[in-house]
């Protein structure tokens, strides 16, 4: 057992299912000698040989399409992208084959991949490395959206995604990549990605929210707790298929929801929230569900990203509105 | 002092237009029962081209892209490949798919709408038709590094048309199965025509085969109607594959007699009269020529033949007409390995909507 960041989390799964399962392989730009630019992958290569940890070209389609080929010859290949916002290029890939495999043979041909991407602001990082397009996934079929917000839930996501039988995009919240420390017992055990995690327990009002922005969120809790309202954290965690019946269950206890994401709000994943309550929970809700989001706008270079990113105070702001209601 | 770097494609022909070996031919064409096998299945694939493009018109299948001009190309990599090789075909491939073991069936399932027709009973390993062009040469190189994982002695061959040449799934696979030395041979079938785009303005490469030398891969040209020149090139390749030596490229020149697919009208934007000389060079009419001056084959033969493709292709029409469709829930039913629980609502919905006749 030891103290660990959520980035050398990933790491420990990654070193515990390569041990696991001869067939787990890993890929990406940099992974390798270098272990990977946020220093995920470290020792991998070392551990367990090139043939196995694959420093590829600087190719995002080939790296997401190369990874269904090994997958239809049985391999369970975890392929990172080094930023989300180089993904795209990889997207054809993923949606035309990796979620439509197992269909479009009738389950001769199946793609366990995981499609790894650190994702978000907040690191005063160049144009292109800070945004959260978790929704463009989400909305594809046959592919699981998952992402962990504490190192716990990184190993354990992270093992369970490359379990699974079916391809999943494991998004990794990199402003959180070395916020905090804790124990991770390293005992090969998964977590479900079929279940949001219940931080705090509350009465008043439901958070509901996923990624970075979790840490605000559990502050704004925190501090609304100070002024003796009682509120719920839910981090979704598996963004698809999502867990309405956890969200659905606690807002038929509160009968408020205040949803938070970095991602921009218009066709954000908050609105697929807000619509299930109100499709399943309207005659629970004692008020509108909110949605404190980034702004409809590209990300701002460094200088401006604070500016961009929900704080603790809009969330705080929020939750005041919906219980004056 | 100038610095030079050169490269060469090799380019091949062994049997003319005109049906007669414009050289010595390779050996293998002193194997009679395997040139005849190539032959009969390119008069198979051509029948059961014409039948499906029939069914097509009539409304009993849905859009089709005809094999017309690769019917060489398809039995030679089929004949070519081994039985545990990987074939990671484009959508002309029909030669060798019905090689390697697709049933006729299967393809009409396909192009009938029903994906079934994908779940190849007899080849399990292939990978199904490619229709985002160019995609599946990232898939090739990734089944030939599961190959280089494990260390086993199998090749992929990946077919990809001359459109897709262009794409950067091409040629970013290209460079990685030179970088890591995968045992995979792409074949180009340059058929002179993306959908409406001529080679001419699709590229200003000379040959598409130069574009494996960016890889740093052998490459060659060979005409792609001449079923000893493709024949002798692949079998090379292949073998190179097998053996960790690497992959290469073969770009095979042919022509696509047909529209680009039943939705295509082709006399909108080429000429009757380089249709008419591009039949000159048909690749099933030289090697019957040449099947009939060695005396291996002849008229009554080739009319037998014929009856017995018909009989073939109808009896796999009939199958594939007669397979009823699968229910509406199916749609769910290969999503993920396990439905989700957050969908088994929609699927219950679906299925009392089924149930209620309401499709």
């Amino acid at each position: 057992m030891s103290e660990v960041t959520l980035a050398e989390a990933v790491n420990m799964a990654l070193h515990h299912e390569m041990a696991r399962d001869d067939d787990v392989v890993v890929l990406g730009e940099d992974v390798g000698t270098n272990g990977g630019v946020f220093r995920t992958t470290a020792g991998l290569k070392e551990r367990f040989g090139f043939k196995r940890v694959m420093d590829t070209p600087l190719a995002e389609t080939l790296i997401a399409g190369t990874a269904v080929g090994m997958a239809v010859q049985g391999l369970r290949p975890v392929a990172e992208f080094q930023f989300m916002g180089f993904i795209y290029a990889g997207m054809e890939q993923m949606i035309s084959h990796a979620a439509r495999m197992r269909n479009r043979t009738r389950g001769r041909l199946t793609c366990p991949i995981v499609y790894r991407a650190p994702f978000g602001g907040g690191i005063h990082a160049p144009e292109h490395h800070s945004e959260s397009t978790e929704a463009l996934f989400a909305h594809i079929p046959g592919l699981r959206v998952v992402m962990p917000t504490s190192p716990r839930r990184a190993y354990g996501l992270l093992l369970a995604a490359i379990r699974d039988p079916d391809p999943v995009v494991f998004l990794e919240p990199k402003r959180i990549y070395r916020a905090v420390t804790q124990t991770v017992d390293d005992d090969g055990a998964a977590l479900p990605l079929d279940t949001c995690f219940t931080l705090r327990e509350g009465d008043d009002v439901t958070l509901i929210s996923w990624g970075a922005a979790i840490t605000e969120t559990l502050q704004a809790a925190a501090r609304l707790a100070d002024q003796g309202l009682s509120c719920e954290v839910i981090d979704v965690a598996t963004l698809s298929p999502m867990d309405r019946e956890t969200l659905l269950c606690s807002v038929a206890k509160t009968g408020r929801a205040v949803i938070v994401h970095e991602a921009c709000r218009h066709g954000g994943l908050g609105a697929e929230v807000a619509a299930s309550l109100a499709e399943a929970a309207l005659l629970d809700l004692q008020a509108p569900v909110v949605r404190v989001t980034g702004y409809d706008t590209i990300m701002p270079y460094y200088r401006n990203e604070q500016a961009y990113m929900p704080q603790v105070a809009d969330i705080v702001e929020a939750v005041e509105q919906v219980v004056a209601l | 002092m100038k610095e030079r770097y050169e490269f060469t494609v090799d380019g091949h022909t062994y049997l003319g237009a005109d049906g007669v070996p414009v050289r010595d031919l390779p050996a293998l064409a002193d194997d009679t029962e395997r040139v005849l096998a190539g032959y009969r299945n390119m008069v198979l694939a051509r029948t059961f081209d014409a039948k499906a493009i029939a069914l097509q018109r009539t409304g009993q299948c849905g859009t089709y892209p005809s094999v017309l001009g690769h019917e060489a190309i398809g039995s030679a990599v089929g004949q070519c490949m081994a039985a545990d090789d990987v074939l990671v075909p484009y959508y002309r491939d029909h030669a060798a798919q019905f090689l390697r073991g697709v049933t006729m069936t299967e393809f009409l399932l396909y192009w009938g709408g029903d994906e079934r027709g994908s779940n190849y009973r007899d080849c399990p390993e292939d990978l199904p038709v490619a229709v985002p062009v160019s995609t599946q040469c990232c898939h090739a190189v990734g089944v030939a590094s599961a190959f280089r994982v494990r260390g086993e002695r199998r090749a992929v061959l990946c077919s990809v048309g001359d459109g897709g040449t262009s794409k950067g799934d091409f040629l970013e696979s290209v460079n990685v199965a030179g970088a890591w030395q995968l045992p995979v041979v792409f074949v180009v079938q340059n058929n002179q025509w993306a959908i409406s785009t001529p080679a001419r303005i699709q590229s200003g490469s000379r040959t598409l085969a130069q574009k494996g030398i960016s890889g740093g891969l052998p490459s060659h040209r060979v005409d792609g109607q001449d079923y000893f020149a493709v024949s002798a090139v692949v079998a090379e390749a292949l073998e190179r594959a097998r053996t960790g030596k690497g992959a290469s490229v073969i770009e095979a020149v042919t022509y696509r007699y047909g529209d680009h697919t039943t939705a295509d009208d082709a006399t909108r934007y080429r000429s009757a009269d380089e249709l008419r000389r591009a039949w000159e060079q048909d690749g099933v009419k030289r090697l019957q020529t040449w099947l009939y001056r060695q005396g291996h084959w002849d008229e009554e033969r080739e009319q037998a033949w014929l009856a017995k493709c018909k009989q073939q292709v109808d009896g796999a029409v009939s199958d594939y007409l007669a397979t009823e469709p699968e229910p509406p829930t199916a749609m769910f039913d290969y999503l993920f390995e396990t439905l989700p629980a957050e969908l088994i609502p929609q699927y219950q919905r679906l299925q009392r909507k089924a149930e209620g006749g309401d499709r």
